[in-house]
């Protein structure tokens, strides 16, 4: 499991002062966090509160008005100019995402190519690997997911929570230093939800720094360092799952943790 | 998950058998096809009218047949056909060059990008075809050396300077610059058909520009993009016959010239030109179905059977069928 190739190095996320706004309607509204390096970061807040769009300003896929993302203290998207933040060309921002990996709510997997041939793209395009290593790799990630026996299947083959899985194989094919889940396990029946859990349960413990949005409690207080309550686009509140989820002090945490637990 | 509160309580308390239920078990039951005699009875007129169809087209002496197999594999319609081929092959290829070019200029950040190309769609779709071919002839007969200087494809650079050569330029360029801004449609309507999920698990991923485009989004697009550019094609290949306008004998022209030479023999190569051309939409018509399957990799769970793997399916189950129905 451990094997060299898998090898990862943690990365630290910096959220600075991220405002956010469509339109009129502000999304984001001063949005402060520090991951730790191998720390797990679980994201809980009601629907509408801008937990996905945060997580999409972390990877630069939106555009923070004000404020700025570091990971490892590089910015991302944007470099320093004297006082002003000014935007990176896409090929830069691209070449910082492959240290930024991102799992969606609806896997995204590339329909047209073959369960391997998903995994192996990524680093054989940025030119990380070449296509013999990027396979040995995706052959590697794809047993570490438990899928080895699906790497000439197309997605549409295969059940929701393998396709989650593949799509955690394809992340971590580019060795990112965090990896960023959007609702893993929102789109799956209840009986698919703990085999993608668990892979990520695994990443967890092998000390990959991991930002979860997601509405499952149990799983929240099982492997988070930390857990971070976000309501009308602000953190309310945040700390270890022990404060957050049994003791939360604000009200608008309780409220919500009732609801759903 | 949102489950109205009531769904979980019905399904519990399920209704009991009912009384009058099949006293064997339902796995022992034999369920018998539903009969349709409509479907027998408009087979049969549907087939009487053919056979009268074909026989009327055997038959009747205004088709003359005798001459109809007299030219159709003569020389000059040969090589009207060789004609009409190269034309087709070259616009379908520079066509479809010049569509997606048109497509992704339509669909690019930059505006100025988009109303070039917006202007060239409009411009060339409200232009009939005979009036680009004709002004493209008549500049070509003032200025011999304008072929050359045109920006398409590198296999012209080296056309000799017969008139032959020209005319095909001609045509070809004619062709072209009509058919890529059909094509342009086409191939934008397949791009965005591309689930923005696709474009977003490509960027996520840092797969450089030009590799999300060529590996991730455009495979996905030509599911969408083939049946509507064949279709295309397919008038394509009917629009080269306005090359003879343009001194060109295409298979059309061929004909044409024949029929000038033996008046009489006007019809018999009408319908030579027609069997050729459904010769050729037929051929295009089954690549299309390969094409369509190859694409279709991934987007069904299972492609669509082969015609040969159709019959060998269709043969076995009506085997089993007669098994069945005399097993009675
Ligand atoms: N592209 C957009 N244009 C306009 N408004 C948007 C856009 N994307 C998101 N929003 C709005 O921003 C707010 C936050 O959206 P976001 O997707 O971040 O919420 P969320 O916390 O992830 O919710 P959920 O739990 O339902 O996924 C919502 O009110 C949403 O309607
Ligand atoms: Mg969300």
């Amino acid at each position: 499991m451990s094997t060299e190739t898998l090898q990862i190095v943690p990365a630290a996320v910096e959220v600075h002062d991220v405002h956010k706004w469509y339109g009129a309607h502000r999304v984001l509204d001063g949005v402060d966090l520090t991951v730790r390096a191998g720390e797990v970061t679980v994201i809980l807040g009601p629907s509408g509160s801008g937990k996905s769009t945060l997580l999409r300003v972390v990877n630069h896929l939106e555009k923070p008005e004000i404020g700025y993302v570091s990971v490892n203290g590089e910015l991302i998207g944007v470099r320093k100019q004297g006082d002003h933040l000014k935007e990176l060309s896409e090929r830069a921002i691209l070449a910082q995402r492959s240290n930024i990996g991102f799992v969606f709510q609806n896997f995204n997997l590339f329909p047209h190519l073959t369960v391997l041939e998903n995994v192996a793209a990524a680093p054989v395009a940025t030119g990380k690997l070449d296509r013999d290593e990027a396979q040995k790799l995706a052959r590697e990630l794809l047993d570490r997911v438990g899928l080895a026996d699906k790497e000439s299947a197309y997605p549409r083959q295969l059940s929701g929570g393998q396709q989650q899985r593949v799509a955690i194989a394809r992340a971590l094919a580019l060795r990112p230093g965090v990896i960023l889940f959007d609702e893993p396990t929102s789109a799956l029946d209840p009986e698919l939800v703990g085999e993608v859990l668990a892979v990520i349960k695994d990443l967890a413990k092998s000390g990959t720094t991991l930002v979860i949005v997601t509405h499952e409690i149990g799983f929240a207080r099982e492997i988070a360092d930390r857990v971070v309550f976000i309501d009308g686009g602000k953190i309310v509140e945040q700390g270890p799952p022990s404060e957050v989820l049994d003791k939360p002090q604000h009200e608008r945490t309780r409220d919500f943790l009732s609801k759903v637990l | 998950m949102s489950e109205p509160p009531g769904a979980a309580v019905s399904l519990t308390d399920a209704p009991p058998p009912a009384s009058d239920a099949p006293s064997k078990p339902f796995a022992a039951q034999r369920v018998l096809p539903l009969r349709r005699p409509g479907r027998w009875i408009a087979t049969a007129v549907v087939l009487v009218l053919a056979a009268q169809f074909v026989h009327g087209l055997v038959t009747n002496p205004f088709y003359q047949w005798d001459r109809f197999g007299y030219w159709f594999l003569r020389p000059t319609i040969l090589d009207g056909l060789v004609v009409t081929l190269e034309v087709t092959a070259y616009s379908a290829v520079l066509g479809l060059l010049g569509g997606v070019l048109l497509a992704l200029a339509r669909l690019s950040k930059s505006p100025v990008l988009r109303a070039v190309s917006w202007v060239y769609i409009w411009t060339f779709r409200s232009i009939p075809l005979i009036v680009i071919l004709l002004f493209l002839y008549n500049f070509s007969a003032l200025y011999q050396t304008l072929s050359v200087g045109v920006p398409f494809g590198p296999a012209f650079f080296t056309f000799d300077e017969s008139r032959l050569a020209t005319d095909i330029v001609v045509a070809v360029v004619g062709l072209s610059l009509n058919q890529a801004a059909y094509a342009a449609e086409a191939v934008r309507g397949g791009i965005l058909s591309v689930d923005q999920g696709q474009h977003e698990a490509a960027a996520a991923l840092g797969l450089p520009k030009g590799y999300q485009f060529r590996k991730v989004v455009f495979p996905q697009a030509l599911r969408s993009i083939t049946p509507n550019y064949v279709n295309q094609l397919i008038d394509l290949v009917k629009a080269t016959s306005l090359v003879f306008y343009v001194s060109l004998l295409d298979l059309f022209g061929a004909a044409q010239t024949m029929g000038a030479t033996y008046p009489g023999d006007i019809v018999p190569l009408l319908l030579v030109v027609t069997v050729w051309y459904l010769i050729l939409t037929t051929v295009v018509s089954v690549v299309q179905f390969y094409v369509e399957r190859y694409f279709a990799r991934g987007a069904t769970r299972s492609l669509p059977p082969t015609p040969l793997q159709k019959l060998r399916t269709g043969v076995s189950d009506l085997r089993a069928r007669i098994r069945r129905e005399t097993a009675i």
